[in-house]
């Protein structure tokens, strides 16, 4: 998202807060959302399918919605018909932008005729009505839904599967597939959708999603601070968040405000100006000492924290003009004195979501194998971090991210369990635990640091020419 | 009623403090002073050329008007002159600049490499003072602000390209200067009018803070692109290909609208390349016709190259022989010293083997010029 598009969000969010006493907040979190999805949606170079992804993930979110309706068979009720009839009408009226000149278009490029869109709304709605009515709820559909959107994530994520789809669809469209690549399908928000999405199937599936109307939910999947960069709510905190009255409280503007600025620094101000020389493809290869290449090492950590934590500070501001309050995602996670504290620091909410759909379920079931408590510790900390690094993308690069990472935690885990009771000067002596936290600090920095040598560079061999090059090799 | 109050008053507040700010902006006019604010030749070495780019994110370089920050930034602004230096700076366009050219592949960096000596003993240091951009009056600029740095000898390498009067405002760097020019023409009482629209000064909406965000932003990128620039060395974007110079020429025998046979009087500013020699005073100055691409292809019997027709290139050689003739300049004519082959992507950039072979015909010049 440019500057532009976030102040210019920024004075949506405050138009939403501001009417009426922030009485059509309610309503407005969606329609807002919905239009930002098609407006910040990047242009690709497929034919109209800058239209056609936003569309796709709005369809995504109606469907899921009916799949975890809480009383299936039961008919729409009118608040619901209400509520699709309006989002088929804000669609329409994004296709039909391409008839009206000066204000086209809300899309990057011009969208489909308006007939084309408005079949594509008759097979959502008609899939999403089956849906309701005769599966709501099945846990086996339930769960093949989440397969179906993890399906989805490793085509958009996977190169060769990206391709085929990007050629698949430049047929459709009459475009050659000879020059598809997976860049093409540049999706808005996918992966952080995704994720909310399977959220809810996974906690419809357990009993633990709370009733939500079609617009509570399209607010919460689709809410338009946390769309590009999350945080990952959860469904059942941020309803709270929505249904409760907006109270008139100058704090709220004020500390919306600080974190709206804050992250607007760190993101625009800090962070863009690290970009400038921060480790990359292209310096990585040409930096001619190691002393240097350290210091563009340092200007990545530094520059993919102050991004994201920018960009989570916006969505935080955002979120709180709107009566929302996001929850945290980042926590000082370069002073942590360990692996696993920082894991509890950076991108919190992937890491809780992570924790509670992958990592508690491997764990208990492993457990309840009678596999051994290192054993289990050590798969489940490792393919879980697989797993971080493959949400990132498909390639060997975050794989070995992910495995650096979840090797790092095991060990940390394993020395707690072997150093306990070993140093009682640290228990006795403020100024040597003060030390040695100090120590872990830096060991825990820099860990943390030489694994983003393998999440910053495209390819395996580059990466390990930049570790010996950074310990003086050639 | 609360919330109101409290917005009306951030707005207000907001309002004022950016009104004030951008009018003290505005009054102040700081950004010559903080382009002397510089981490070059600080926390990282000096730019052996002057800041220029239109591919910052590969070259780690871009092109920036703050013409105290592009000295700053230079190699020349930090380097202490040894008692036994013999120091050249080296005056001109991109030739001299050395597009497509890595540091050390320059005129300049083919001067430093070989270690000379003088017959004296002195230890012959070159700099690279070249900026893109062909113009007497922008090479001028870049001279006055030379003599700060006590040269043994100043090397101005010149091409018809630069001589035109019409064109001297046409840089970018000189437009971006008008009142250092204005200044300038002052001083030397040049034949150019500093009431020229290209030299406007802007006016107060674009000295506020807001106007000045893009220089203001420039200055701070330069110092960040520093970091890159000692990391890696590189200050420039080379690509794999380019297109190289055009050989087939266009049947067009006017030169910025002159026809053959003559220039009319005063079409060429030779008074910019007289008000040099002043300017240096006692500084030795060699002037260099510098080498051009001479096309065999088709035209070429009414063209040398994509920029010169034949008659008028012909009658500035003439006419540049026959002023420095008359007034005792040191001067050499190398128009066609580099072979077709060692030419790139312009009639007048070489390859390292052409910017080497011109190095030597330099150095055998300056050795000549010392020991008379």
């Amino acid at each position: 998202m440019s500057l532009t598009q976030l102040l210019i969000l920024a004075g949506v969010a405050l138009l939403a807060r501001g009417l009426a006493g922030g009485r059509y907040r309610r309503a407005a979190i969606p329609i807002v959302s919905i239009l930002a999805l098609y407006w910040l949606q990047p242009a690709v170079p497929i034919r109209q399918l800058d239209f056609w992804l936003p569309t796709v993930t709005i369809g995504l979110t109606t469907f899921t919605w009916a799949l975890t309706r809480p009383a299936p068979g039961l008919p729409l009720e009118r608040e619901t018909l209400m509520w699709g009839g309006a989002v088929a009408g804000l669609v329409l009226a994004v296709s039909a932008l391409r008839y009206v000149e000066p204000v086209c278009c809300l899309t990057p490029s011009r969208p489909p005729e308006a007939w084309w869109a408005a079949l594509v709304l008759a097979g959502i709605a008609l899939l999403a009505a089956l849906g309701a009515r005769f599966v709501a709820g099945r846990w086996r559909v339930l769960l093949f839904a989440v397969f179906g959107l993890i399906g989805l994530l490793i085509v958009l994520k996977l190169e060769p599967l990206g391709q085929a789809a990007s050629a698949a669809l430049r047929s459709l469209t009459g475009q050659s597939p000879a020059l598809a690549t997976a860049a093409d399908l540049q999706w808005l928000g996918i992966s952080y959708v995704a994720f909310r999405l399977m959220h809810t199937l996974r906690d419809r599936a357990a009993g633990r999603l709370p009733a939500l109307s079609l617009h509570e939910y399209a607010a919460y999947v689709l809410f338009f601070p946390a769309i590009t960069a999350g945080p990952i709510d959860r469904a059942e905190r941020f309803v709270k968040d929505l249904r409760s009255e907006l109270r008139a409280d100058a704090n709220d503007l004020t500390e919306g405000g600080r974190r709206l600025l804050l992250g607007l620094f760190k993101k625009f101000v800090v962070a863009d100006s690290l970009s400038l020389f921060a480790l990359n493809a292209f310096n990585a290869a040409q930096a001619e000492s190691a002393v240097w290449l350290w210091v563009l090492v340092y200007a990545y950590a530094f520059r993919i924290y102050f991004d994201f934590a920018g960009y989570t500070d916006v969505a935080i501001g955002l979120g709180r003009w709107l009566g929302v309050r996001l929850p945290e995602n980042f926590d000082r996670p370069y002073l942590k004195p360990n692996l696993t504290a920082f894991w509890n620091s950076w991108h919190i909410t992937l890491a809780q979501w992570f924790r509670a759909y992958y990592f508690n379920p491997l764990t208990r079931a492993l457990r309840e194998r009678g596999v051994s408590p290192v054993l289990i510790i050590f798969f489940g900390q490792t393919t879980t971090m697989v797993l971080i690094g493959l949400w990132h993308g498909f390639t060997w690069n975050f794989v070995l991210w992910g495995l650096w990472h979840g090797l790092g935690l095991f060990v940390h885990n394993r020395w707690l369990d072997w150093s306990r009771g070993r140093f009682p000067l640290l228990e006795r002596n403020a100024a040597a635990r003060r030390a040695w936290e100090v120590a872990g600090v830096l060991l825990t920095f820099h860990f943390v640091t030489l694994g983003w040598v393998w999440f910053a560079l495209p390819e395996l061999s580059l990466s390990l020419a930049v570790f010996s090059r950074l310990f003086g090799g050639g | 009623m609360d919330e109101l109050r409290f917005w009306r008053n951030v707005v207000v507040k907001a309002a004022l403090l950016f009104a004030l700010v951008n009018a003290a902006f505005a009054l102040a006019d700081p950004l010559p002073l903080l382009g002397q604010v510089s981490a070059y030749n600080v926390l990282f070495p000096g730019r052996p050329r002057f800041p220029f780019g239109e591919t910052p994110e590969r070259a780690f370089n871009f092109s920036l008007y703050n013409f105290n920050a592009m000295w700053a930034a230079h190699e020349l602004t930090g380097a202490h002159k040894a008692p036994d230096e013999f120091r050249v700076l080296l005056i001109g366009d991109s030739s001299v600049w050395g597009t497509l050219l890595r540091p050390e592949e320059t005129l300049a960096g083919q001067l430093n490499a070989g270690g000379y000596r003088l017959a004296d003993g002195r230890r012959l240091r070159a700099f690279n003072l070249g900026y893109p951009t062909m113009s007497l009056t922008k090479d001028l600029l870049v001279l006055d602000r030379a003599r700060r740095y006590e040269p043994d000898l100043v090397v101005w390498l010149v091409t018809l390209e630069s001589f035109p009067r019409a064109t001297q405002f046409a840089s970018p760097l000189v437009r971006q200067n008008a009142p250092l020019v204005r200044d300038l023409i002052a001083r030397l009482d040049l034949r150019l009018d500093p009431q020229h629209p290209d030299l406007a000064e802007p006016d107060w909406w674009a000295r506020t803070l807001v106007g000045q965000r893009r220089n203001l932003a420039d200055l701070l990128r330069l110092q960040l692109y520093g970091v890159a620039w000692a990391a890696t060395g590189i200050d420039q974007f080379y690509p794999e290909t380019y297109t190289p110079r055009a050989n087939d020429l266009e049947a067009d025998e006017t030169y910025y609208g002159f026809a053959p046979p003559r220039f009319p009087p005063d079409a060429l500013a030779f008074d910019l390349l007289a008000a040099g020699h002043v300017l240096v005073g006692e500084v030795p100055l060699l002037v260099i016709n510098e080498p051009m691409f001479i096309s065999n292809g088709r035209n070429s019997d009414i063209r040398y190259n994509f920029y010169y027709p034949r008659w008028a290139y012909d009658e500035y050689r003439r006419a540049l022989a026959a002023e420095a003739e008359r007034n005792g300049w040191r001067y050499l004519d190398l128009w066609d010293f580099i072979t077709r082959d060692e030419f790139t992507n312009t009639a007048v950039h070489l390859s390292p083997r052409g910017s080497a072979q011109l190095a030597q015909r330099v150095l055998q010049e300056i050795f000549d010029l010392m020991q008379k």
